[in-house]
């Protein structure tokens, strides 16, 4: 995944390409995280300035979604599906097998309530691909072919 | 001439190779001088059998399952494009018993069809059950969806035919479709099997909805979870304003039409129907009174059908074969069929789209082959995370609304989880609370406050606290969250927690860090 940082230019012109309508607002919080990968405090300001809206209503929306994250993540997004179905096929000794082995490297670590991938759980996500079937061998197959292509 | 392969674009098959299997079926013929034209298919639904291959070989689709990108280059050798052995050959796809044994009626161009072409589409039936419903008139429609029966596949089970009726003679000048593809549960994925398999079947059958209640804009809300499915949905949106399916007009029928495709953002209480209008709004995914009704009152305002993926797509055949058909299938009042989902610890996990009556231990064990583990089964929840753990002694139950109910448990979208004797099931009573702690919209306090309450009552019961004083805590919060939430997501989390306390209630003393 490659991101670039917040610019006002930019940004506004994802806010345009969405006729600048304010019931787009988690529409184009999306196209920001594509973009830049995390919402800044000016990135809210912007956003508030050009849909006329608060600056606490888009506060509003960003902190509610998991979706909207307030920081940078790690070169790595890695999410792993800790819902019912995982559950039943080990996705809780997945996590503790994930967050021992990737201690130190900058990954962001992270559960998700369901891929709707659960007839092949457990499941993960990384970088946005979807995988099942992931035993801890799997895992760090996984991890390693993400190091090969940079 | 050249042979046709199908290989799935599909998240359960491309999340277990399927790509990779696509290129070195593509090297390889390109090394062995063979012609193939590589088709990339929805999914089946036999999911256990992913990456699942098939090769059209004198009019027969001949099927290979499990298939990995290193198998190929014996595939090739072994002659599988002429439909030869293999240890992974499964015979012709029309024959395998986990298939044919179904009562497909949403799902039939799932597997069989190239999803974007549109061409295919048409062969298959494409828009006919559309330009029908035109010629019937929009009155006789919703007529038709009523004598179906059919009931919202989401998880509430209204009908959708009364729903639609409402809408239609709700005043307002515009009026919308919303459809709700926030498939959040644990152990389902039937509408994206169906979004990725025939997603202009879904258009399609918003467009039946929009006509017969008199809405010319409809919104899909697809959870963000599904990145490869919301690229397929929006070619597909496209491929059909492109062809003149969707827009002014469409086909000269008068009737305009059109589908805005937005995303959720990782909430699961946007799948409750009024938080999933506030977000697509663009606001906080937090729930609405009701009154009014969505019907009345729904999206900016307006007369709105907020009905579930799988609901719109099974109109399609209602106008094509009639409701009363669909009414042929199911028990009681819950008629026409429902996509299970077997998932969790199961040994053939995929989906089963049957007729309601079939009991749980029927599909788990005749079609799910028991645990993947080949342990024994200690529950099954039904219906994702705010379902009951169903112990089995109950396995015989009926699947049928009204059934579930009588038992403490639902159906709700058809999600079956199972899980094997390691299960700790207090630890999953902790789950249930806990998850509603992580995931509610924070407007009513029994469902904000209360599941946090939970995760702290059951952990001092795990702890070995004061059990008795606790349990009775603990159903007290039960009581209380169930009868002053504002929706499913407080009002439910109880079910799951009451079924490990009535059946499991000895896993709190062996749960992990119990003092005995």
């Amino acid at each position: 995944m490659t991101h670039e940082p917040y610019n006002k230019k930019a940004a506004s012109d994802i806010v345009a390409s969405f006729g600048a309508r304010p019931e787009m607002l988690v529409q184009i919080l999306h196209a920001f995280v594509d973009r830049f990968a995390w919402i800044s405090e000016d990135a809210i300001r912007q956003l508030a300035a050009e849909l006329n809206l608060s600056r606490a209503d888009v506060h509003g929306v960003v902190s509610y979604y998991h979706d909207f994250r307030t920081e940078a993540p790690g070169k790595h997004i890695v999410k792993i599906c800790e819902a019912e179905a995982c559950q039943a096929m080990g996705s809780r000794t997945l996590s503790a097998y994930a967050s021992a082995s990737l201690g130190g490297e900058d990954v962001t670590l992270e559960p998700v309530y369901c891929l709707g991938n659960c007839a092949c759980s457990p499941a993960i996500m990384v970088d946005g691909k979807t995988y099942g079937r992931v035993s801890s061998e799997r895992f760090d197959e996984i991890m390693a072919s993400l190091g090969e292509s940079g | 001439m050249a042979t046709r392969v199908y290989v799935p674009r599909e998240t359960a098959a491309v999340s277990v190779g399927a790509d990779d299997v696509a290129i070195a079926i593509a090297r390889c013929a390109k090394e062995n001088g063979e012609s193939i034209e590589l088709v990339r298919n929805g999914s089946w639904g036999a999911t256990w059998l992913e990456p699942l291959v098939e090769v059209l070989v004198d009019d027969k689709r001949i099927a290979y399952g499990n298939v990995a990108a290193g198998d190929v280059p014996a595939l090739f050798d072994a002659g599988f494009l002429r439909g030869r052995e293999h240890k992974s050959r499964l015979g012709a796809i029309n024959e395998i018993p986990y298939l044919i044994n179904q009562d497909r009626w949403t799902f039939w161009r799932c597997g069989l069809v190239e999803p974007l072409n549109m061409d295919d589409f048409r062969v298959h039936q494409g828009f006919k059950a559309f330009e029908k419903a035109v010629g019937m008139g929009a009155d006789k429609v919703i007529e038709a969806v009523k004598t179906s029966g059919l009931r919202g596949r989401g998880g509430a089970g209204f009908p959708a035919g009364i729903k639609w009726q409402t809408v239609a003679d709700a005043e307002g000048e515009q009026k919308y479709i919303a459809c709700n593809a926030d498939e959040g549960d644990s152990g389902t994925f039937s509408d994206r099997i169906l979004m990725e398999g025939d997603p202009l079947g879904l258009i399609e059958g918003m467009m039946i909805a929009g006509f017969a209640v008199g809405a010319t804009r409809g919104y899909i809300y697809l959870r963000s979870e599904y990145p490869l499915t919301h690229s397929i949905l929006s070619r597909a949106i496209d491929t059909a304003r492109d062809a003149g399916w969707l827009g002014q007009n469409i086909q000269d029928s008068g009737f305009d039409f059109d589908v805005e495709l937005h995303l959720g953002a990782g909430s699961y209480v946007c799948g409750e129907e009024t938080a999933m209008l506030e977000s697509l709004e663009g606001k906080q995914g937090i729930v609405r009174y009701k009154p009014p009704l969505p019907a009345h009152e729904g999206l900016f305002g307006a007369p709105t059908v907020v009905n579930n993926v799988v609901t719109l797509a099974s109109v399609a055949n209602i106008m094509n074969l009639g409701g009363e058909k669909y009414a042929s299938f199911g028990v009681d009042r819950s008629k026409g069929t429902l996509a299970f989902q077997l998932a969790g610890n199961i040994k053939r996990g995929g989906l089963v789209e049957k007729g309601f009556g079939i009991t749980l231990r029927e599909l788990i064990e005749d079609w799910g082959g028991g645990t993947a583990s080949g342990r024994p089964v200690k529950a099954v929840q039904v219906g994702g995370p705010l379902g009951a753990y169903i112990p089995v002694e109950q396995l015989d139950t009926p699947l049928d609304y009204e059934a579930f109910i009588g038992i403490g448990a639902m159906v709700g979208h058809g999600g079956i989880v199972v899980f094997d004797d390691t299960a700790n099931m207090a630890q999953q009573a902790r789950f249930a609370m806990e998850f509603c702690a992580i995931e509610s919209c924070g407007k009513c306090t029994p469902c904000r406050i209360g599941s946090t309450r939970g995760v702290e009552v059951i952990d001092r019961m795990i702890k070995g606290t004061e059990r008795e004083t606790n349990y009775d805590l603990l159903v007290e919060l039960c009581d209380t969250m169930e009868d002053a939430s504002l929706c499913a997501m407080g009002g439910m989390t109880p079910f799951p927690v009451r079924s490990v306390l009535k059946y499991f209630a000895e896993d709190f003393a062996s749960a992990v860090g119990a003092d005995q």
